[in-house]
């Protein structure tokens, strides 16, 4: 099964003619059927065009100039792709047959020669953590139905966990690769803030979303990262830096690297397990050589108001434009313009993105912007100087990437101040716009849902993050572990 | 109670780049309703701004010209409001660090010199447009996204006739520049008018109105005259100004309310993500600064001083770019600079005057105004041939030189051929060479248009009266 | 400044332009003062001579050449519009 494979070894397989494009996208859409009925992960399937690709890949035969030849990939419905209807989960845009353009990942994957095989549920804007927040229909947690998927990248994680596709796009904004990732079971990175061209990213906040894949190994996450990496002449906040080999980086030695753990990652409120899942890491890349000891950043609790409020400005910017005057749902009730406005954005919106909208025009309004949104841009330059100077005499800085594992459906949600506290671990990382990944790292006693970990690098050092990733991940092997859809872990 | 009228002018001029100012879209007036437009101008889900490097320059171009300091550091803003020709809900322009502070421009009025301060330049993005209609409105997004710059005055005006004297000279400045076509009735410049009351002596200034769509210099004027009326009768009869935004109204010459100016007016600023800050160096400066053409006020005191014109005639050729252009390379190609000046001021004014048009409209070019300038100066044509010359010109265009053949409008300078033919003349009119030895001066004038006559006019004229006068000697 | 009143829900909405239910007003009210008073925490930071981080890059002046390109036809930008007429945008008017 191809979803035993990595994408080094299916491209072997390419190679040597032992199966086509079309095998794997075939088995791709197999796998698809059986199992989406159980996980939802999709919004749009892009079927009868993924067979054509691949057959016409296959005509034109293997070529190993295309990094990525003939791989199935889903994308986040928050990445725009020409001729196939993208919606960011929201009514706004549940007619956006066609965004007119490919994003710049997507153009530059279909480059490299992967085929995208459809949109991946979320929340919608990306606003959330569970996928609950998706107007169309709840994802679920391919470990156990009854447990969240993570979010706001929920469905790119269950598909990948559930072997649909072997990698996809995902967004992170405060963590919503990163969360559903360790949610999942499988390996999600938020590289760079700058690393990865954001044109055609349907913004959510500007200044710290970031593109990033999730797979099922390091090291096809380092291949996949790769290819989509790079200044972009259409995003002038891309960053004009080199783009390494990241999978040169993956050579198991992990000799002599200095690791910093915050004690932060380790008061009450984390769970028991995770706690011990990275403690038994950290012992793990002793062995092999690192070194570590415990550091503060001192700011970090202020992370998630700086956060919603930075986030929420920008949301409640970036979100303006969904008027129904060009594109996306007009409403049928409106008799004039103000209207139009109001009923359109107020019945194309769902109840989290309005509260977010809310929330972030109050603190742009002239007579509170001082108070909040300026205050949390000055925190948000403590919290980086926080990272800067672990970073300065650490290699990397390891943590759980949340404090606890997957929860049932409707066991948090209902509060959405548990929920934005939960934030602690992937928020800082974005506003420090740092790159960070989520690796497995074994599976709660109690429920057996998967637990990640995170590893946070310096500024465009994702190198040394998939290094220590691949090195611990190799010795472990967690990701050969696989979801019985619909059940408990096999 | 004597009162002070208070006038600030806030003015936008569209910037003349190939493409808009945050997106590769043509930048072109009258085109087919939105066809100049794409993804990024209609504020599509997931696209970002490209700024435009020439827009940049063009902007600091036009902040050096109106004597402004440039920003070292600058960055754009978000500005929302909601409207259907705004389409991101945002208009991403410069809030508190601008390209340009701190300017001033001098403006005549009544023949004294008053200096005109301007507080801010910024760059910024236009708008679509919007037809408005009894059920429904439209849009076209053409001009959304093209280069704008918002040039603030200081409240420094204090009449209506020095606020059309300050356009006046702005429109002038940058026209001079480059960076626009600056014609109002494009709407590639526009105008709107802050206005208010003070008792003179009062320092404090009154509560100011607002005046929009004044589409023209002299709407501006009028709009202005009625505002000062207004307000006046209002303060005298005891009454407040309320701070609102008036509408002009080209019929009746009245400004009428608009809205009252509330507390809704929250545009949120936000600093814009999606661009990185300019940070514009000494070097950069000064490379921009060397792009500066000579502006109107040096070029007028260079024709006065170096090329003897007198004030008016300077002021004329300078008062547009393309006039004081035609008229340099003109006198590049080596014609002389008061010639030129009296065929430029004379007959091709006069002829623009008479038809309504402007340079670009008619046929003849600097290179062909030179070239008729050389006839003349060589006496191949004279000065009343040449009036012909240049209607053709004008109308048509050409080569001078063959005009002057086809039509036969060569001067006849030559010294044997006229001889003979004044020899013929004189030959035929004996009577006149008695009578001019007689004394009777007209003998001379009909003598010389019986010359003219038979050369179709075609004599130097001088050059007949000196062969005549010789050859009636030698009888 | 913790409390928020309805009202303010209201003007923030209108300015939004979002339509809130009377029923959902004191729900918003709410949450949104509990978010405000979590931010409120932000006030024990001392941020004196702190610069606000706007930008997570320090690249400057990224520009592009003036280069007019076409993109997109009329065709397909009226292809997503909700209404349209003559190659023209349609809205309601302003007044009913």
């Amino acid at each position: 099964m191809s979803q035993d494979l990595t994408i080094k070894e299916q491209l072997d397989q390419l190679k040597n003619k032992q199966v086509k494009a079309s095998d794997l996208i075939n088995e791709s859409f197999k796998k698809i059927h059986e199992n989406e009925k159980h996980i939802e992960a999709f919004i749009t399937l892009n079927e009868e065009q993924a067979k054509l690709d691949a057959k016409k890949l296959d005509e034109q035969g293997f070529d190993e100039k295309y990094p990525l030849f003939g791989m199935p990939i889903g994308i986040k419905d928050n990445i725009v792709t020409k001729g196939l209807k993208t919606t960011a989960a929201s009514q706004i845009l549940a007619n956006f047959d066609d965004p007119l353009y490919d994003a710049t990942v997507v153009k530059k994957l279909k480059e490299a020669g992967a085929i995208n095989v459809g949109k991946m549920n979320m929340d919608e804007f990306a606003m959330g953590s569970t996928t609950e927040n998706s107007s169309f229909h709840v994802t679920k947690n391919p470990w156990n139905t009854d447990y969240v998927p993570g979010g706001s990248s929920g469905g790119s994680a269950a598909a990948v966990a559930a072997g649909m596709v072997p990698f996809a796009l995902g967004t992170d904004t405060g963590g919503s690769v990163r969360q559903p990732a360790a949610f999942c079971g499988v390996v999600g990175m938020k590289p760079t803030y700058g690393r990865v061209s954001r044109f055609g990213l349907i913004a959510y906040a500007s200044s710290l979303d970031q593109v990033g894949p999730l797979t099922r190994t390091v090291e096809d996450n380092a291949r996949v990262l790769e290819v989509i990496s790079g200044y972009d002449e259409m995003d002038l906040s891309s960053a004009p830096v080199d783009v390494p080999k990241f999978t040169d980086a993956l050579t198991g030695d992990v000799a002599g690297l200095k690791i910093a753990v915050p004690k932060e990652y380790f008061q009450d409120g984390f769970d028991e397990d995770v706690k011990e899942s990275v403690k038994h890491a950290l012992k793990l890349l002793e062995d092999l050589g690192a070194t570590w000891e415990e550091v503060s950043l001192p700011h970090l609790k202020y992370a998630a108001s700086a956060y919603y409020i930075i986030a929420a400005s920008e949301a409640s910017s970036n979100l303006a434009r969904f008027d129904g005057v060009r594109y996306g749902k007009r409403s049928e009730n409106a008799n004039n313009m103000l209207e139009m406005y109001t009923k359109s954005r107020s019945e194309g919106f769902g109840e989290e993105v309005k509260r977010r909208i809310i929330l972030g025009t109050f603190a742009m309004s002239s007579d509170f912007y001082e108070d909040y949104y300026k205050k949390a841009l000055q925190v948000r330059t403590l919290i980086k100087q926080d990272f800067e100077n672990v970073l300065s005499e650490y290699d990397c800085i390891i943590g759980p990437t949340t404090p606890s594992t997957a929860y049932k459906f409707g066991e948090k949600s209902k509060d959405p101040l548990r929920m934005y506290a939960s934030d602690l671990t992937t928020v800082p990382v974005n506003l420090a716009g740092l790159p960070a990944i989520s690796v497995p790292a074994g599976f709660h006693n109690d429920n057996n849902m998967p637990i990640g970990m995170q590893i946070i690098g310096r500024p465009f050092d994702e190198s040394t993050v998939y290094r220590v990733a691949h090195a611990y991940e190799q010795e472990t092997g967690f990701y050969k572990e696989k979801p019985q859809i619909g059940g408990a872990k096999s | 109670m004597n009162f002070e009228t208070i006038i600030g002018l806030e003015v936008h001029v569209e910037l003349k780049t190939k493409s808009k100012v945050f997106s590769p879209s043509a930048n072109v007036f009258g085109d087919e309703p939105n066809t100049n437009v794409n993804p990024i101008d209609l504020g599509y889900p997931g696209v970002l701004p490209l700024l435009n490097k020439e827009a940049v320059e063009y902007a600091m171009r036009a902040a050096m010209a109106l004597n402004m300091d440039v920003a070292t550091d600058t960055y754009f803003d978000r500005k929302h409001y909601f409207y259907p020709d705004n389409p991101k809900a945002y208009q991403i322009s410069q809030d508190e660090d601008p390209i340009g502070r701190n300017g001033w421009i001098d403006i005549e009025v009544n023949g004294k010199t008053k200096r005109i301060g301007i507080n801010r330049l910024h760059l910024e993005e236009d708008a679509g447009k919007l037809f408005h209609g009894e059920e429904n409105s439209l849009i076209d997004y053409n001009r959304q996204g093209a280069p704008l710059i918002e040039i603030v005055s200081e409240a420094d005006i204090r009449s209506p006739e020095e606020a059309y004297a300050y356009l006046d000279k702005l429109r002038k400045i940058i026209q001079f520049t480059g960076v626009s076509d600056v014609k109002m009735q494009e709407g590639s410049l526009r105008c709107d008018a802050n206005i208010s009351l003070r008792p003179y002596g009062q320092k404090e200034f009154g509560t100011k109105t607002e005046l929009k769509n004044l589409n023209s210099f002299n709407f501006v004027r009028q709009g202005l005259e009625f505002e000062e009326k207004r307000q006046e009768e209002v303060l005298r009869l005891g009454g407040v100004i309320e701070q609102e935004t008036r509408r002009f109204d080209e019929k009746t010459k009245e400004t009428i309310l608009m809205r009252k100016k509330g507390s809704s007016d929250d545009y949120r600023y936000l600093l814009e993500p999606d661009i990185m800050p300019l940070h514009i160096d000494e070097e950069w400066k000064e490379r921009v600064r060397a792009s500066l053409p000579e502006l109107p006020d040096a070029r007028l005191q260079r024709y006065i001083e170096q090329l003897g014109l007198d004030e008016y005639d300077a002021t004329v050729l300078t008062g547009t770019k393309e006039m004081s252009d035609f008229f340099e390379e003109t006198i590049a190609l080596g014609a002389d600079a008061k010639q030129a000046t009296n065929w430029l001021m004379g007959d091709i004014s006069g002829y623009m005057n008479k038809h309504d048009k402007e340079l670009p409209d008619i046929n003849i070019t600097p290179e062909s105004l030179a070239k008729m300038i050389q006839l003349i100066d060589e006496g191949t044509l004279s000065s009343k041939m040449a009036k012909k010359v240049v209607t053709e010109l004008i109308e048509k265009g050409g080569d001078p030189e063959k005009i002057v053949k086809e039509k036969g409008l060569a001067q006849i300078s030559d010294e044997n051929q006229l001889r003979d033919i004044i020899t013929e003349v004189l030959n035929e009119n004996e009577q006149s060479i008695i009578d001019y030895k007689n004394g009777k001066g007209r003998a001379l004038g009909f003598l010389v248009g019986q010359v003219m006559k038979k050369t179709k006019g075609q004599a130097n004229p001088p050059m007949v009266n000196k062969i005549l006068k010789e050859e009636m000697d030698k009888r | 400044m913790s409390k928020i009143s309805k009202e303010q829900i209201k003007h923030v909405a209108a300015l939004a332009r979002l339509e809130i239910s009377e029923d959902n007003l004191d729900k918003y009210a709410q949450e949104v003062g509990t978010l405000i008073e979590l931010a409120e925490e932000l006030n024990e930071v001392d941020t004196t001579n702190v610069k606000p981080t706007t930008h997570m890059l320090q690249t400057k002046n990224v520009m592009r050449e003036d280069e007019a390109k076409k993109w997109t036809t009329r065709e397909d930008i009226l292809k997503n519009a909700p209404d349209h007429k003559d190659g023209l945008f349609r809205v309601p008017s302003i007044l009913e």
